[in-house]
């Protein structure tokens, strides 16, 4: 659609400067901006998850307590998971990819910038419409695999279900082609001289993480569209006495899920792969096995889905192959993390905020890694399985992992964003109240997942004898809740008040550092010629890049117009899902025709200022 | 806030921690410094099949540690040794070394080799019949409940397995509405209970199977390991493992509670047994003349309590007691139910005061529990995936002080 006409805008024409306004950031298809409100957004839906979490553990203090019913507490702990994979995790990367992949790679915004729109609304009205349920005390209670046959009308009548498989259908479009988009940017769109092998490892793990977007979500695109047509219109997909199999859905979901885990993780592996360099001033060692390990993970990642099912009873033989499989991804992994020591051995390491994060990640995940070859070994899983165990790794996987990566990215890039620092006082604050937190909430559950404590449980047994274990995972709960706080805090004060930038404050090498922060809207005057892997950290191709991306162009390159399009088309979108709740076929069937007429009407709209 | 009244286990089993392979679980437990007794630990093994999974799991948890101690060792040298420094030049600009990038590969390769190996023996090893003549039990799974049959025996019970000590079993593990999971810890791993009652006709029941033989008497605490509903913490059981002979006095007691005369060890080919208990049902007991068991004679209490249940709450439409009109097959068998050491699955104490207060309001205690309480009818919230409405009991106090006494009587 506009790829070429980005690259090759002329400088020169239609000099205009990015407008303000609310109007201006709802028509917006400036990357960047979208970038700041997916980030605005996840961090709203990381406190709802976080407050959702926070209740969990009240709940769990004391054994054989009420101080909700279980139905509200199944309802918090289904939400939490959802809203912390779908609607924090997965978006805070997003966020990422939006603001950071064009600006590292020398482009002036992604391909498809309307589309891009179009992903943001698309995930926030979804993830609004997911917790619609709470309104009207039926949110989504069936856990976040939705294992059938609990999903079913029979055991779960009433609106808490329809929410969740329509939010996630919503959201799964945003997911979809957002990987679309990003893997056309990174493949057309590079600055003259950027190879493959030259591009920073977050955009290479972007460009990875793209792949298994576009493959994996559809899956579970599937999924939810079997589980709604059995719960709107009675089909029989999950139904075991018509003939359906409840194993087909727990087979969907994680063929999904555990690619998902990548998704999830390889933006992080991205983001400490560009800093740990910066703070050590040492090139990335081994880039090209790093690389390729990033990429055989990603493949890896489609071939162990059933390590999440060792319980189910697929038989030795089935089980064995997904035991040989995901020990074999434990590989490449381990090979990151001995690459990411490697390049700071021997460097200079300045333990700025960023870098703390990036070393936490790897103190921490590297817990969760090797509880992960625990559970590879499927005996072991028959006892760890549905166990708190399990919470405790996945936590160590997913926050001491992909979370402390993309605060690592947070204080790493926020000059970038906002031409501020943010405060390394606070941040350190932020960071040592994280581990501490952290580490405090769920370390203790290894011990009780091991003393016998199931997951998904409302209360547990005195018997049992894992209060202790349980009263201080809700301690550190509260610290890792005031942690989150002085986070915001920092951003907050800092976005206004922090100390000023400049173009490079970290002295890093890669090319989104050789523009003024913030960034014009257009990025890039004139693309750069890139040389090296480290453009910035080279005498002489440093000076030939910076003068060019330096540059104030008396005329300004030519944009694409804003466009509310995107807006509507979400919405509507949002609106012709939500009516699959009524389960009348002539009103699913009218609220399509609104989503016929935005895609009519963003078709013809030009997607640039006449004459261009 | 609520708290519920018991939760208590008769029987805690100590934590041994002689051998070297307890040496990671006194390790981790001096490290949290907590110490006492886990009736769920999954690392106290009571039978072969969970040694089978402690061994590997004590292994790894080996291996797990030497590899965490390379990375957290190296990690902290390293940001010692090459933190920044006033007067630091710009370090040597490394890219890479082939023959470390091997080491660590093929390093972590091997070790992932020497765990997978026996991996893969013991997924072979925990999935295979132990004995051809292993005590069968037909598990099932309902919400929330746990439904245990001895086919060979032809005896039903609820929630409280018994299982005769150093005998193989073979656990048949099905379910008839959602997915559960069965785990008792020290007796092993867990295995899932899939939907398999309700298949469509013609079709084979997918059922999954635990093989596991308990070496030591006592009674061992579970509860269901898969989400499986509002009340899927509710949903525990116990496993009495007992002496072959206590065993066979059990099934014997079960079977004579239905009024046939049945050798005190029952004949392992009991097929013929069960025809026989049910010729002699079907000839002899009647919805009045129910074969009264010696403590209902004596008890006038329970006298009361057995016809408020068989004629007046009409108990039977759900439950089962055998030896009278109560034959329902949808709710818990309640033979020797005086034999109990818990009530409502695993969660109260089989005393008559709590007895009393779940017959009263069983939502009090396992919320969405297709039972109807005196005061409101099993429909009157929205019981999901239940197949029938059933009317409040509408029983007084006394009546379910009688009904208590009725259902403790039996033994």
């Amino acid at each position: 659609m506009s790829t070429a006409t980005i690259e090759h805008a002329p400088a020169g024409h239609g000099a205009h400067t990015e407008p303000t306004g609310l109007w201006s950031w709802i028509t917006t298809v400036d990357h960047k901006r979208i970038a700041i409100m997916y980030f605005l957004a996840a961090t709203f839906f990381f406190f709802v998850g976080g407050v959702e979490a926070l209740l969990i553990r009240i709940q769990l203090w004391n054994p054989e307590q009420a101080v909700f019913s279980a139905e509200l507490y199944n309802q918090l702990f289904t939400m939490h998971g959802t809203t912390m994979v779908f609607l924090v995790a997965m978006p805070m990367a997003v966020a990422f990819f939006n603001y950071i992949v064009p600006l590292q790679i020398g482009a002036r915004d992604v391909a498809f910038p309307r589309l891009n729109a179009l992903s943001f609304w698309i995930f926030l009205f979804g993830g609004i419409y997911i917790n619609l349920g709470w309104f009207i005390g039926a949110a989504p209670h069936a856990s976040w695999v939705g294992y059938a046959t609990l999903t079913s009308n029979a055991y779960s009548p009433g609106l808490n279900t329809d929410f969740w498989f329509i939010g996630l259908s919503i959201i799964g479009i945003a997911s979809i082609a957002g990987g679309v988009n990003f893997i056309t940017t990174i493949v057309n769109m590079r600055a003259p001289g950027m190879k493959m092998m030259r591009m920073p490892l977050f955009t290479w793990m972007t460009f990875v993480t793209s792949f298994l977007l576009i493959t994996a979500i559809p899956v579970i695109a599937v999924a939810l569209i079997f589980l709604g047509f059995d719960r709107t219109f009675g089909s029989v997909f999950f139904d075991p006495s018509m003939g359906g199999d409840p194993v087909l859905w727990q087979h969907l979901f994680w063929i999904f899920g555990h690619p998902e885990v990548y998704i999830l993780i390889l933006p992080s592996f991205g983001v400490i792969s560009d800093i740990i360099p910066t703070f050590s001033k040492k090139p990335l060692f081994g880039y090209p096995i790093v690389v390729y390990a990033g990429i055989l993970i990603g493949f890896i990642g489609w071939g162990v889905w059933s390590h999440h099912m060792f319980t189910t009873g697929l038989g030795p033989i089935a089980d064995s192959f997904f035991v040989a499989a995901t020990m074999i991804i434990a590989i490449p992994t381990g090979v990151k993390i001995f690459n990411w020591i490697a390049t700071m051995w021997g460097g200079t390491i300045r333990f700025t905020t960023a870098m703390l994060f990036c070393i936490g990640l790897l103190a921490v995940f590297t817990v969760g890694g090797l509880s992960g070859i625990m559970h590879a070994a499927a005996p072991i899983t028959l006892q760890q399985h549905d166990s708190y165990f399990v919470v405790a790794h996945f936590h160590y996987v997913i926050v001491g992992g992909a979370m402390m990566g993309l605060w690592a990215g947070l204080y790493y890039w926020f000059p970038k964003v906002t031409g501020r620092l943010l405060n390394e006082t606070l941040g350190k604050w932020h960071f040592w109240t994280t581990m501490v937190g952290f580490n405090l909430t769920f370390f203790p559950m290894h011990f009780s997942g091991l003393y016998g404590m199931p997951r998904r449980i409302y209360t547990y047994s005195a018997d049992l004898n894992v209060d202790l274990f349980n009263q201080l995972a809700t301690i550190g709960a509260f610290i890792f809740g005031i942690s989150a706080l002085i986070m915001v805090w920092n951003l907050w004060h800092s976005a206004r008040k922090g100390e000023k930038a400049g173009a490079n404050p970290w002295e890093a090498a890669t090319l989104e550092w050789s523009i003024p922060s913030p960034p014009h809207h257009y990025n890039f005057p004139e693309l750069p010629v890139v040389r090296s892997r480290e453009p910035l950290w080279n005498d002489g191709e440093r000076e030939e890049v910076l003068a060019v991306t330096m540059l104030e162009p008396e005329t300004e390159p030519v944009m694409p117009v804003p466009s509310y399009w995107p807006i509507l088309l979400a919405l509507s979108i949002t609106v012709a899902w939500a009516l699959v709740m009524t389960g009348i076929w002539w009103v699913i069937v009218l609220g399509i025709l609104p989503v016929f007429f935005c895609t009519l009407m963003w078709a013809f709209e030009p997607a640039f200022p006449e004459g261009h | 806030m609520r708290v519920f009244p018991i939760w208590k286990s008769t029987v805690t089993p100590r934590l041994r921690a002689s051998a070297v392979r307890f040496l990671p679980v006194l390790f981790l437990a001096l490290l949290a410094g907590c110490a006492g007794e886990f009736p769920q630990s999954t690392i106290d093994p009571r039978t072969d099949f969970a040694d089978i999974i402690h061994s590997l799991y004590v292994s790894v948890f080996w291996w797990t540690m030497l590899i965490l101690a390379v990375v957290w060792v190296a990690l902290t040298v390293t940001l010692i040794r090459f933190r920044a420094k006033p007067g630091d030049g710009k370090p040597k600009q490394i890219r890479g070394h082939m023959g470390l990038e091997i080491g660590w590969t093929v390093g972590p390769a091997l070790i992932v080799v020497a765990i997978a190996i026996p991996t893969i023996q013991a997924v072979f090893a925990t999935q295979r019949p132990i004995s051809e003549d292993a005590l069968v039990v037909e598990v099932t799974g309902h919400r929330f409940w746990w439904e245990f049959h001895y086919p060979e025996q032809g005896v039903t019970t609820a929630n409280e397995l018994w299982l005769p000590v150093d005998r193989a079993v073979t656990l048949r593990l099905g379910a008839s509405d959602v997915i559960h999971s069965f785990w008792v810890p020290m007796l092993g791993g867990k295995r899932d209970l899939n939907p398999t009652l309700a298949v469509r006709e013609g079709e084979e029941p997918k059922y999954n199977y635990l093989y596991f033989t308990p070496r030591e008497t006592g009674l061992y605490m579970g509860q269901c390991a898969e989400f499986c509903g509002e009340s899927h913490a509710f949903m525990a059981m116990r496993v009495n493992v007992v002496s072959d002979a206590e065993f066979d006095a059990w099934t014997a007691g079960w079977l004579e509670s239905r009024g046939a005369a049945i050798p005190a060890a029952p004949a392992r080919e009991g097929g013929a047994t069960e025809e026989a208990v049910q010729e002699a049902e079907e000839a002899g007991v009647t919805l009045q003349a129910a074969a009264p068991t010696s403590a209902v004679d004596l008890d006038p209490l329970a006298v009361q309590g057995r016809d408020i249940f068989l004629n007046q709450a009409t108990c039977g439409a759900c439950h089962a007691i055998q030896g009278t009109a109560a034959q329902g097959r949808l709710a818990p068998d309640l033979t020797q139910f005086g034999l109990r050491t818990s009530l409502a699955s695993g969660i109260l104490e089989n005393t008559p005061e709590n007895l009393a207060a779940w017959i009263i309001d069983p939502w009090r205690f396992k919320p969405g529990a297709n039972m109807p309480g005196t005061q409101y009818a099993m429909d009157s919230r929205i019981v999901s995936g239940n197949p029938f409405a059933w009317p409040a009991t509408g029983l007084d106090d006394e009546q379910v002080r009688a009904v208590s006494a009725y259902l403790l009587s039996l033994k």
